[in-house]
């Protein structure tokens, strides 16, 4: 089993590294949308106890969405504000990757640590879909446009679906259809918000939102 | 067995610069030139052995040390280098750190005779290359590492030689990573796309070729005999950990090898004819990567 | 033990004796007399005991609280004895024509008896069985150091260097009492390896050994007193200072960590931390230097952090239970602690004899030293070549010996061995890479090329020239003889293990000291193998036609020596890259115009730990301090209340029994 999906799972994590490494978003949009696409592969992949209907939905949801529709939209929206292409890190580039791996190794020491109500289908999938929340979470933090803070966001639900396959039996699918339409719906919500902003503002820095703090 | 390890080693001599002409010629197959023999690179060795040499007035010792020391310690080196399953014929536990000390004494000793000349053109060239060899390093390490844990092997020749069963077979990912990460140290160590381009013709953006500007004659000949000499141990090894025959026999096994050194070179001729140059900012984020590559495989192996 | 006591008698009789002589060379003369005999009467126990034979220690009963004097001798005490004479004796015969260049017509009967009193000092410290004993040989070690640093007390940069040094060298010695409070347990404290008490208070006392003999070491961030003292002392100085007094304080931790009973797994992970830390921050500080001295300051804080890493992986096998790869580990530590006095003095030497030629550390002033120099261009470049790991030389056969560790490491299950087995290793990498880079630096800019401007250097005397040649000589001894020098050791590293002494000598003697004859053997071979290309080389061209032109310059017609690389655009790269590390500070004019008349560029590493963190809190305890002013001003009536407030508070205390 592990020997199959690993090539997978490794390339999901590579992934992860390129986008911390990635300067320019047009890139960063495509990785995520490879990201979906091997996302809707393991699907198909892991379907222990799973109902062929039920991983063939998930698997083609999730290619289609997060492979085709999202990334589409994203572009868009880039291409609607006129932005510079860069990401505009907080943290380098160099040193996020660093710091990707460092994350890396502590999620493979948590989830050696971790009891699993039942075992995962590879030794790497709990701590690949921790690495892929994690960076995730990193990109929100770290990267300065709202658009990022999207991107972001699709990894770390990415991430949170890894961990649903890691434990198939416990997420039912409907909750993780209702995932994927809630990152639909925010994505459409982020790309029209982006959109106004950059209409009224002529830039879509989160940096200067905070000036509307008071 | 000592004779199959001791042709090795002679193969190595003999077919080293035959690798270069290998990646002229694919890289004049795939711009549709016909390009120039594949023995080139021989007669320009054997005719640059048979001239004099003009000696900048600046230069003293170490300009002509330089290049010997570069090929004595690629030679040496080839003594260390398996064929695939084929043992090396002096093989003892971490002869990885020989090897590449020998191949980063040879690169100390040529960035010495380049900032000899006093040239600023082959100072800047020495700058980089030794900046980005120093990012190199750790990468090759790691990969070293990856591959001594999965193997359990400490020398070379062992962990080549157990490569097959012990890591393609059980962690292919693993494998594919340490092969990435050495292929990435191949490039960037012999001065090839995408981290330096063999045939610019501005001093300004040379890497390796700038720092031997100013050496004729036989010194260049050595020069380029112990660059090649050194393409061939990181082709080889490459190909070491690619080439999945171990049939058993260490001649059967050196000859396959051997033929994946000729197509590692001939990737090398593709990547160089498909790829540009990296802006000189990037090249220290993919050689970063190479290593975070092979940090990844050691993680990966069990 | 008697010949060792001799010899301290004979340092402090010559130290005192040149005390009162007027003439500064004659002073030097009488206190290298004495700084050669000690050492001549210390090698043969230094080295019987290091082969694992037991001598006989000296116990005295002392008056002085909780100590007696108690004097020892055993294998790892033999190490440090062997590398503080020699390298000692070298520095004295160096020093004496040095210091009659440097410093003409001084009186240095101050400076020599210092000298003197600093290495006896030492031989205290490796030899002292009593806590006691320790702390006052230290102490006098690092105040006679402070006046050795404070040689050229008329410099303001060097009067700062000294408080530096001194100010930081207490705050060691303060943790070391701590230490030494807590594990004697109020008794007295015995330092026999023998003693092994599991106090629960272990790793607190490790923390304090860390820090204190880490600040004498040089780990970083408690370096900070390193690059300023060593370019202040002259350079006989600074080889002794730098090649053996730093390594008391690893002599301290490897004496200590015995005392504190098994180590726990995290020790070792410090270690290695402290190690990769110190050896990558420091090469990197190193290779941002224009001072040729400051930069060997630098790099004697990687190279300490290289015998770090190999501690840490001592320590992690010991506790991990893996103890070839503790041997491994603790034996490269120990040879890399040889290996560093012997290349590290080499190339202070060098510096030294750079600076008595041209007076000036400044790299990017000097160029073309090579053809007027050539004894120090040779084994300066002998020095550089090791101390970047290079093979065959000897600094290459250590770091393979902790490269062997951390493959013994990395190939176990457990995370917590395998991952400072990894970071080792990309450790060993980067710092080896970048040392190469920086002597790449410090020796082409300083020795090839052309001089920038007119010069008149040649060679030092004789005596400087020797110790070069025999320091060089050991370098490439070691490198190619590995085999016969690491099975000595094996006794020093079988205390240090806690294993007998027969089961590490399969070990470091059959494997290691294979691989290391294969080592020998191939670097035999290319050795041969250059003779022969190099021989081939001059016979080929003898019989053609050679011709001499200047340097091709691209085209440009007028090229002037003023143009060639200088160290600071050499080392631009990697500065550049790792500037979130480093902080330059760049003070740039930039070229204007078709005909541009001056353009100027100053590039400044400041020392990071010391800008960033010391400074900010010495000002903030400077200020507290200001407060307490208000106490202090002068008017008798308020002391003497304070005098009876005191009394008051204790007479309540003591009627209230106590806390």
């Amino acid at each position: 089993m592990g020997w199959e999906i690993d090539p997978i799972l490794v390339t999901l994590v590579l992934v992860n590294l390129l986008l911390l490494g990635g300067s320019r978003l047009v890139t960063c949009i495509r990785l995520v949308a490879v990201q979906g696409v091997l996302l809707g592969i393991l699907a198909l992949l892991v379907q222990v106890g799973w109902s062929p209907t039920r991983a063939v939905l998930l698997a083609g949801g999730s290619v289609l969405l997060k492979g085709v529709v999202f990334p589409r939209l994203l572009s868009r929206a880039l291409r609607g504000a006129e932005i510079r292409r860069e990401m505009e890190p907080y943290v380098g580039y160099t040193p996020s990757v660093l710091l990707g791996l460092a994350m890396l190794a502590l999620t493979v020491w948590v989830s050696s640590r971790l009891t699993l109500p039942l075992p995962a289908a590879s030794h790497l999938l709990v701590p690949v879909a921790l690495f892929t929340t994690l960076t995730g979470l990193f990109l929100i933090v770290a990267r300065r446009k709202a658009i990022t803070q999207v991107l972001g966001y699709l990894v770390l639900e990415n991430g949170i679906v890894t961990f649903g396959i890691a434990l198939s039996h416990e997420a039912p699918l409907s909750v993780e259809l209702g995932v994927l339409l809630d990152v639909f719906v925010a994505i459409l919500v982020m790309g029209i918000i982006v959109h106004n902003i950059r209409e009224d503002f002529d830039h879509i820095d989160t940096d200067r939102l905070a000036s509307l703090k008071d | 067995m000592v004779s199959a390890s001791i042709v090795g080693v002679l193969a190595g001599l003999i077919l080293a610069p035959l690798l270069g002409g290998i990646i002229n010629r694919v890289k004049a197959l795939f711009a549709g030139r016909s390009g120039q023999p594949l023995l080139q690179p021989y007669r320009d060795i054997a005719k640059l052995l048979r001239k004099g040499a003009v000696f900048s007035t600046t230069t003293g010792e170490m300009f002509g040390v330089g290049p010997a020391i570069g090929v004595a310690a690629g030679v040496v080196g080839l003594t260390l280098l398996p064929l695939g399953g084929s043992r090396a014929p002096v093989a003892f536990s971490g002869d990885f750190l020989l090897l590449l000390g020998l191949l980063a004494l040879a690169r100390f000793c040529i960035v010495l005779a380049a900032l000899d000349t006093g040239s600023a053109f082959e100072g800047m060239g020495a700058s980089r290359e030794v900046a980005f060899s120093a990012l190199a390093e750790p990468a090759m390490l790691l990969a070293v590492g990856a591959l001594v844990r999965a193997t359990d092997a400490q020398s070379l020749s062992a962990a080549v030689g157990a490569v097959w069963k012990q890591v393609w077979q059980p962690s292919m990912p693993a494998a594919v990573l340490v092969a990435a990460a050495l292929a990435v140290v191949l490039l960037c160590e012999n001065a090839r796309i995408p981290f330096d381009d063999p045939n610019t013709h501005l001093e300004l953006t040379m890497i390796h070729e700038v720092m031997v500007l100013d050496h004729s004659g036989p010194d260049f000949g050595l020069v380029l005999y112990g660059g090649a000499l050194k393409l061939w141990i990181f082709s080889a090894l490459l190909a070491g950990v690619l080439v999945p025959v171990r049939c058993g026999s260490p001649w059967l096994d050196a000859v396959a090898t051997v033929i994946g050194t000729f197509c590692v070179a001939a990737g090398g001729g593709a990547v160089e004819s498909t790829m540009a140059r990296l802006r000189l900012v990037r090249v220290p984020q993919l050689l970063v990567g190479a290593a975070v590559m092979a940090a990844l495989a050691v993680l990966l192996v069990r | 033990m008697t010949l060792v006591l001799l010899a301290i008698g004979v340092l402090v009789a010559t130290g005192v004796a040149a005390l009162p002589v007027r003439c500064g060379t004659r002073a030097g003369t009488v206190t290298a007399a004495g700084a050669v005999g000690a050492a001549t009467l210390v090698v043969g126990p230094a080295l019987r005991a290091m082969l694992g034979a037991s001598l006989p220690g000296i116990k005295r009963v002392w008056s002085v609280p909780l100590g007696t004097f108690s004097l020892g001798i055993d294998a790892l005490t033999g190490v440090f004895l062997l590398i503080i004479v020699t390298i000692g004796a070298l520095g004295a015969v160096y020093g004496v024509p040095y210091l009659t260049r440097t410093a003409p017509g001084r009186r240095l009967g101050v400076p020599w008896c210092m000298y003197n009193l600093l290495l006896a000092s030492m031989l205290v410290v490796v030899t002292a069985r009593d806590g006691v004993l320790f702390l006052v040989a230290w102490e006098v070690m690092s105040l006679a150091s402070f006046f050795l640093v404070t040689f050229d007390d008329r410099t303001e940069e060097v009067r700062e260097a000294g408080w530096t040094y001194l100010l930081a060298t207490h705050i060691g010695t303060a943790f070391l009492l701590a230490m030494f409070l807590l594990i004697a347990e109020g008794g007295p404290l015995s330092l026999e390896a023998q003693v092994v008490r599991p106090t629960p208070l272990a790793s607190v006392a490790f923390v304090l050994a860390l820090v204190g003999f880490g600040t004498k070491a040089g780990f970083w961030p408690l370096h900070v007193w390193l690059p300023q003292a060593h370019p202040a002392a002259p350079s006989h100085v600074s080889a002794v200072m730098s090649g053996v007094m730093l390594k008391m304080g690893v002599y301290g931790l490897l004496r200590v960590l015995p005392l504190l009973g098994p180590p726990a797994v995290w020790w070792g992970w410090v270690l290695v931390g402290v190690g990769a830390v110190s050896g990558v921050g420091g090469v990197l500080f190193a290779l941002a230097q224009h001072d040729l001295k400051r930069l060997l300051a630098y790099h004697s804080v990687e190279n300490l952090g290289l015998i770090a890493l190999g501690l840490g992986l001592g320590t992690l096998g010991l506790a991990s239970n893996l103890p070839v790869m503790a041997a491994l580990g603790f034996a490269g530590a120990l040879l890399h602690v040889v290996n560093h006095a012997i290349f590290k003095s080499l190339l202070f030497f060098g510096a030294g004899a750079v600076v008595a030629a041209t007076g000036t550390r400044d790299l990017d002033q000097l160029a073309g030293l090579g053809r007027r120099m050539p004894v120090t261009a040779r084994t300066f470049l002998v020095g550089s070549a090791a101390i970047s790991g290079l093979p065959p030389l000897n600094g290459f056969v250590s770091e393979l010996l902790i490269f062997l560790a951390a493959l013994a490491g990395i190939s176990e299950r457990t995370a917590g061995v395998v991952a400072p087995a990894a970071a080792v290793l990309a450790a060993l990498g980067l710092i080896g890479g970048l040392a190469a880079a920086c002597f790449a630096k410090a020796y082409g800019v300083s020795f090839l090329g052309e001089p920038r401007q007119p010069l008149a250097a040649h060679d030092p005397a004789p005596p400087m020239r020797r110790v070069m040649v025999l320091l060089a000589a050991l370098c490439a001894l070691i490198g190619l003889g590995g085999a016969w020098v690491v099975p000595g050791l094996t006794a020093a590293v079988a205390t240090l293990v806690r294993v007998p002494f027969l089961e590490l000598q399969p070990v470091l003697g059959g494997d290691v000291g294979r691989i290391l004859a294969a080592v020998g053997a191939l670097g035999a071979f290319f050795w041969v193998l250059v003779l022969v290309l190099l021989r081939l080389r001059k016979a080929v061209l003898g019989e053609r036609e050679v011709g001499a032109s200047p340097t091709w310059d691209c085209g440009y017609a007028a090229p002037s020596p003023r143009m060639q690389y200088t160290a600071s655009s050499f080392a631009q790269p990697l500065v550049e890259l790792f500037r979130g590390v480093l902080h330059t500070h760049h003070d740039v004019a930039p070229p204007h115009g078709i005909f541009p008349r001056t353009a100027r560029l100053a590039t400044e590493t400041p020392e990071v730990v010391e800008v960033g963190f010391l400074r900010p809190l010495f000002a903030a305890i400077a200020r507290l301090a200001q407060r307490l002013h208000v106490l202090q001003h002068g008017r008798v009536q308020l002391y003497v209340l304070y005098l009876a407030l005191a009394l008051l508070a204790l007479l309540v205390w003591q009627l209230g029994g106590g806390w």
